[in-house]
């Protein structure tokens, strides 16, 4: 079987698929990068919710986490990819436009975004209350607003303890985005579908999409760890001392 | 305001002038499906039904952009807004009818068997007992299998394409695939086809659930749109550039009657 | 008095029931159903379908991520090498690429081989199923087996080495002390990976095995309907969540906590 591989298949110009590869590679990490950066807004405002907010944000905020929590990725891409946008077009005629243009790269992100703010709401959560309360008292005590508060105090002292668990969830986001390959979006999976039934060579494609999926997880894993470094510097003399 | 004025005029008119053409995303199936509609290696579509698209586009006087859809949730798609055209190769049956407008056919192809070589299996309720039947997602066969073949066949799988269907006819894991006829072709006329496989010929018809011919779905409500396309594709069947695009990929004439 | 007044019991909480109640009637009404009763056979046999790739590959699964994690903890370097890379790999690459590798790469290999077709194990390879439940295990044995690894390593030593002094056996260390402990640390995550992995099952459908939701599919392809369906399975999953994580509840309140 190894004879028969025949790896110009992989060329970068037109007859080989290995451009369309990397394009769509490039569009994987787009999806995951922008899903990732909305789950985190979704994340935080989720936390704050579960934290500050009155009785029914608690409640509602938890619903949204459970859900997303208990039903298939899958699923909710599907669910998320029609209602999301049959609601932004019905909204956006009811108020007089002619319907918002939804690009695929903006549905995609706003299906992975509103899955990982699920996520991302329990990682924060658990984060804000690993921060010393007396810190975000004595931001309080000197009169800082709210939205101050959070911006200055609470949000950077959580970070090194959010780093683990957001770390897992970017992991999470570059393989979720392959899930969009069911719902018909040229990310890498798709493209490499498309390469592998037209010309059969199905192990050399799905191998090559591996390889670049695998790359990606472990260039992240290095710059992850280096960054929970430096973002710990402080605290480490702290968990000594315990 | 005197420009808002302008607009609603051309409109009003319906006149097609050097104003900016209106963009449609037209979809198609995101599995490709030759010689209909199948992406290079360079990302861009072609194929049959692409050229079609875009002679229609052309006299309808619209940028059509090309926007690969899963299949099986196309429809949706398309009545969700994500999508303005179905261009896939997408039969007029009465059950899509309720959701979706189609316009006039622009092809129709039998619906047939393909086997492994030298099976004896027949493209019948009864010829297919026992066996493994593959068919895609969403397709009229799906809904045509189902009905005729459920209760004899070993099983029905259901593909998301049909490449991954021939892929498994020729591993042996499908004894048989029911699929569009032309689609089917370019497989059968293929070295992997000529050796494993052979076509068994067309199923029983039953227009109810095969339809009437592959048409463009389109939005019930964009009737005006409906309209043109109807318009263009009567003038491309008249003037003889159905038949140019046709052969370019055929060697028969694919209209049906 | 105070109570009574259980937590569901709260004044905005029976607000917010009594919405969903008339948000769930409202689509109970205006939303087509009809399609339900005839595809209720169908959809209880992919739950079963579903239920039994679950339980099938987070068993074998389980069989499998221990001795990855113990490679990883104590195994000589190759195997440890070896472990260390599987896991990697696994969880490294999206699910659907690794189901999709097993099920038509293979299948690329039966066309080259005929041959293959004439032997016992064809029957099986022919069908769907054993695709996905090796993709699903193999998954479900390369996160627990990272689970387990911790779990291991946790342990604290002096418990190993008193169980030691006191003259216990290598093997018997490891069955009495080492692993009871070990699987004890890794009990509270285990619902979590369950979890996972029964949102990781709608896959398998990609690869044509009938699952919940490849019946859900299948009728929103014949009944055209875009959310009624998708909105029945999502009721599902969320039943099956829940029973799920009630469960190891109980399971987990079953079993001692002394520390």
């Amino acid at each position: 079987m190894f004879q028969s591989i025949d790896f110009s298949l992989l060329a970068l110009d037109a007859p080989g698929w290995g451009g369309a590869l990397l394009q769509g590679f490039w569009r994987s990490i787009q999806l995951a990068a922008g899903g990732y950066a909305m789950g985190i807004v979704i994340g935080i405002l989720g936390a704050s919710a579960k934290l500050y907010g009155g009785l029914v944000m608690r409640d509602l905020a938890q619903v949204y986490t459970t859900v997303i929590r208990a039903v298939p990725e899958l699923v909710l891409m599907l669910l998320f990819y029609y209602v999301g946008t049959d609601l932004l077009n019905r909204a956006a005629q009811s108020m007089g436009f002619a319907g918002i243009e939804v690009d695929g790269l903006a549905a995609g992100i706003l299906v992975i975004g509103l899955v990982q703010g699920g996520y991302a709401t329990e990682v924060i959560r658990g984060a804000i209350r690993a921060v010393p309360h007396g810190q975000i008292e004595a931001a309080q005590a000197f009169g800082m607003s709210p939205l101050k508060v959070m911006r200055r105090v609470t949000l950077p002292a959580m970070t090194p303890h959010a780093i683990p668990g957001m770390a897992n969830l970017w992991m999470i986001a570059t393989k979720d985005t392959a899930l969009l390959a069911v719902i018909g979006f040229s990310e890498l999976t798709q493209v490499t579908r498309q390469a592998a039934s037209s010309t059969r060579a199905y192990f050399l494609f799905f191998l090559s999409a591996g390889a670049l999926y695998l790359m990606l997880t472990l260039v992240s894993n290095v710059i992850l760890r280096r960054y929970e470094v430096r973002a710990r510097r402080g605290l480490i003399a702290a968990h000594q001392a315990r | 305001m005197f420009s808002k004025l302008t607009l609603a005029a051309v409109a009003a008119l319906g006149l097609a002038g050097p104003v900016m053409a209106e963009t449609l995303k037209v979809g198609v199936s995101a599995e490709p499906y030759p010689p209909f509609f199948t992406p290079d290696a360079s990302g861009s579509w072609s194929g049959w039904e692409i050229d079609l698209m875009n002679e229609i586009c052309t006299r309808i006087e619209a940028e059509c952009v090309v926007t690969p859809i899963a299949w099986d949730g196309i429809i949706p798609a398309l009545t969700t807004g994500k999508i303005d055209m179905i261009m896939g190769s997408m039969t007029i049956t009465p059950a899509r009818a309720e959701q979706i407008a189609f316009s006039d056919k622009y092809y129709a192809a039998p619906t047939g068997l393909m086997t492994q070589k030298g099976s004896d299996i027949e493209p019948t309720a009864e010829g297919v007992s026992g066996a493994f039947v593959g068919a895609q997602s969403g397709s009229i066969q799906e809904v045509y299998a189902n009905k005729y073949y459920a209760d004899t066949a070993g099983a029905i799988r259901i593909y998301q394409n049909l490449d991954e269907e021939l892929q498994d006819l020729a591993a042996g894991r499908l004894d048989a695939v029911i699929g569009d006829t032309l689609a089917m072709q370019p497989f059968a006329e293929s070295e992997a086809g000529q050796a494993c496989c052979e076509y068994k010929g067309a199923v029983e018809p039953d227009p109810e659930v095969l339809g009437y011919g592959a048409g463009a779905g389109l939005r019930q409500e964009d009737t005006e749109l409906l309209a043109r396309v109807n318009k263009a594709l009567a003038e491309i069947r008249e003037d003889g550039t159905y038949d140019q695009i046709t052969q370019k990929y055929f060697t028969v004439d694919i209209y049906g009657d | 008095m105070r109570n009574i007044l259980t937590p569901m019991m709260m004044p905005h909480r029976l607000i917010m029931a009594a919405l969903a109640l008339a948000g769930l009637t409202a689509m109970a009404l205006t939303m087509q159903w009809d399609w339900l009763p005839a595809n209720l056979p169908r959809l209880w046999d992919g739950l079963l379908m579903t239920l039994a790739m679950l339980a099938g590959s987070v068993v074998v699964g389980f069989a499998l991520a221990l001795p990855l994690a113990l490679f990883q903890v104590m195994g000589p370097a190759p195997l440890r090498w070896l472990s260390l890379g599987f896991c990697t790999v696994i969880r490294g690459t999206p699910l659907l690429l690794q189901l999709w590798l097993f099920y038509f790469g293979l299948g690329a290999l039966f066309a080259q081989f005929p041959e293959i077709r004439d032997s016992w194990a064809w029957p099986y390879l022919r069908q769907a199923w054993p695709y996905g439940f090796l993709a699903l295990t193999v998954s479900f044995a390369a996160y627990q087996g990272e689970v387990m690894r911790g779990a291991f390593t946790g342990v604290p030593h002096g418990e190993l080495e008193a169980a030691r002094a006191v003259g216990m056996s290598p093997w018997l260390v490891f069955r009495r002390v080492w692993f009871p402990r070990a699987l004890h640390r890794a009990l509270p995550t285990l619902a979590g990976e369950i979890i996972l992995q029964l949102k990781s099952t709608p896959l398998v459908a990609t690869i044509t095995v009938t699952d919940l939701y490849a019946v859900i599919t299948r009728i929103r392809q014949t009944t055209l309907l875009t959310y009624e369906p998708l909105l029945l399975l999502v009721a599902v999953y969320l039943c099956l969540s829940g029973i799920l994580i009630l469960a190891l509840r109980w399971l987990e309140n079953r079993v001692p906590t002394q520390r």
